[in-house]
């Protein structure tokens, strides 16, 4: 299975993680700043910023995009109970 | 002396005259005692709006709140048709600015609207009007009045997204929503007659614009090079006696003041603690020791118990990392940390460096409840808070020391990074 590490800058840490995970599985576990709201990519809460890696992540849906774009988000601004890793090298920190 | 005629022969409202071609067509509510649940006011406040003459066309800069849009309307119309609006300019669309507008748009269907980049969504869900039509500008866009002109200053976040200021170029006037505003209501509306209204000035830079001070720096650079000389806020007196002085003071106000203290390579960190059989404390004293061993952080220890919350929220605004230790009682941190961290909404403390400790006796809730609210706070908390039940042995007061010594190395740089794999995580 393809491998891909994420790295959580706000408190420096790095994770390997399999392709297809979402970053709210990790985020969490590691104890990032990232915070959570609804889980379910309604209320933009855990809008987190990444630094590097952005092509690895899924496309952001139509739905997450409206959600991003209400939120006034920034340039590569992400939902991290969205987005999921597709490989690669990401970095990530809270917004 | 003084007095400024804000009504006509019949008592009915009218404009006061900033300008022969400028015009505040404000209202006064000096009831107001409490705005936005975080401000009081103890004489009120003013909703200032203005009406500019150009040789082709009237602009409303800004509007009131929606209760007093009765004033507004009659001093609006003492100065001009509705005919005659052609442009209608929203600084702010918070609702005690924004209350008149749908009234205003029906009276003059004509008129063009101009709202920031950011104010668009937010016009949206404050009118519930899908149907508006709007321009958004950013800075360096203008309107022309003909022989008067609008030019736009995007300066986000004083104190909502929205915000931004409108600058009159041929009379040197800034109308700047709520930036140099207060709550302070005198008839006499210019601050070279009103009373003394310095502490509404501070008091409203302290809890509308602090947490923004990054932002506001960054406005003071739009705003410092214009020739002003005579700003019109939202709220409170329009300055036209040195219009200058306020922008020093803004300027000053936002100005980090620890740099002066401590040289450019060292940070600081602050430990909170309090403690009701002494646990907490020695862990906390454990924590500094550790925290002092790495070179360049200026560490300080401070029992909540002997201080109150308005101090420490004035180095906590400055610090580069917090800790706060905390007992447990009954599955809770206790009340003065809760009354510090609800405090902090004044300041900016995003990604500053946390950690949390305490002592507990049965369950330990405190310092996972902390640490939360750090998180939520936008914090960092890199390293998990620690815990000890009741009191600590001589190996729970060395890893206080660790704690201590590891969040200063985090807060200068000096952790290397950890590598983890998903298989192993909890």
């Amino acid at each position: 299975m393809a491998k891909s590490t994420i790295t959580f800058e706000d408190i420096n840490v790095t994770v390997t993680v399999p392709a297809g995970t979402r970053v709210i599985e990790v985020s969490e576990k590691v104890g990032s700043g990232i915070t959570y709201g609804c889980r379910e990519g309604d209320c933009g809460t855990c809008i987190m910023k990444v630094t590097s890696g952005w092509n690895h992540l899924t496309e952001p849906s139509v739905l997450e995009d409206k959600i991003l774009r209400e939120n006034m988000a920034g340039k590569h601004n992400r939902l991290a109970c969205q987005a999921q890793v597709l490989g690669g090298e990401i970095s990530v920190h809270p917004v | 002396m003084n007095k400024l005629e804000l009504h006509d022969s019949d008592g009915k409202p009218k404009a006061v005259m900033l300008s022969e071609r400028v015009h505040w067509v404000g209202s006064l509510d000096p009831d107001l005692r409490t705005f936005d649940i975080i401000l009081k006011s103890a004489n009120g406040t003013t909703y200032n709006a203005y009406v500019i003459r150009g040789s082709e066309g009237v602009a409303v800069v800004d509007t009131v709140k929606e209760g007093f849009a009765d004033d507004f309307f009659s001093r609006l119309e003492s100065v001009a048709d509705y005919s005659e609006i052609k442009v209608i300019v929203l600084n702010h669309l918070e609702p005690d600015h924004t209350g008149a507008l749908p009234e205003l748009m029906k009276r003059a269907p004509q008129a063009q609207l101009y709202i920031s980049q950011k104010a668009q969504s937010m016009l949206k869900a404050l009118l519930k009007q899908d149907e508006m039509s709007y321009t958004p500008v950013l800075t360096g866009d203008r309107v022309s009045l003909g022989d008067r002109t609008l030019e736009f200053l995007h300066t986000p976040y004083l104190h909502w997204p929205d915000t931004q200021c409108t600058y009159l170029a041929e009379e040197n006037i800034l109308f700047s929503g709520d930036v140099f505003g207060c709550h302070y209501c005198d008839n006499r509306l210019f601050n070279d007659h009103v009373g003394d209204f310095r502490f509404s000035f501070e008091y409203y830079y302290a809890h509308i614009m602090r947490p923004f001070k990054d932002y506001v720096m960054r406005a003071l650079d739009l705003i410092e090079p214009l020739p002003v000389t005579m700003i019109a806020p939202t709220h409170g007196p329009i300055l036209r006696d040195r219009p200058d002085r306020y922008v020093r003071r803004y300027r000053q106000l936002s100005s980090p003041s620890l740099a002066s203290e401590i040289s450019c390579d060292q940070k600081t960190l602050l430990i909170f603690y309090i403690s009701s059989y002494g646990n907490t404390r020695r862990m906390a004293e454990a924590v500094y020791a550790g925290a002092m061993q790495v070179p360049d952080v200026r560490v300080s220890l401070y029992d909540l118990e002997g201080g109150e919350v308005d101090p420490f929220v004035d180095l906590i605004e400055e610090a580069d990392g917090l800790i706060f230790g905390t007992p447990t009682i009954n599955g809770d941190a206790v009340k003065p940390i809760w009354d510090l961290l609800s405090s902090l909404t004044v300041i900016n403390i995003k990604t500053k460096l946390g950690g949390v400790f305490g002592s507990y006796g049965w369950t330990g809730e405190g310092v996972p409840l902390v640490e939360d609210r750090l998180r939520g706070l936008k914090m960092r908390v890199p390293i998990p808070g620690l815990r000890v039940k009741l009191i600590p042995t001589d190996e729970e007061i060395q890893a206080c020391h660790d704690f201590g010594l590891e969040l200063a190395k985090e807060l200068m740089g000096l952790r290397s990074q950890k590598v983890l794999n998903f298989a192993d995580l909890a």
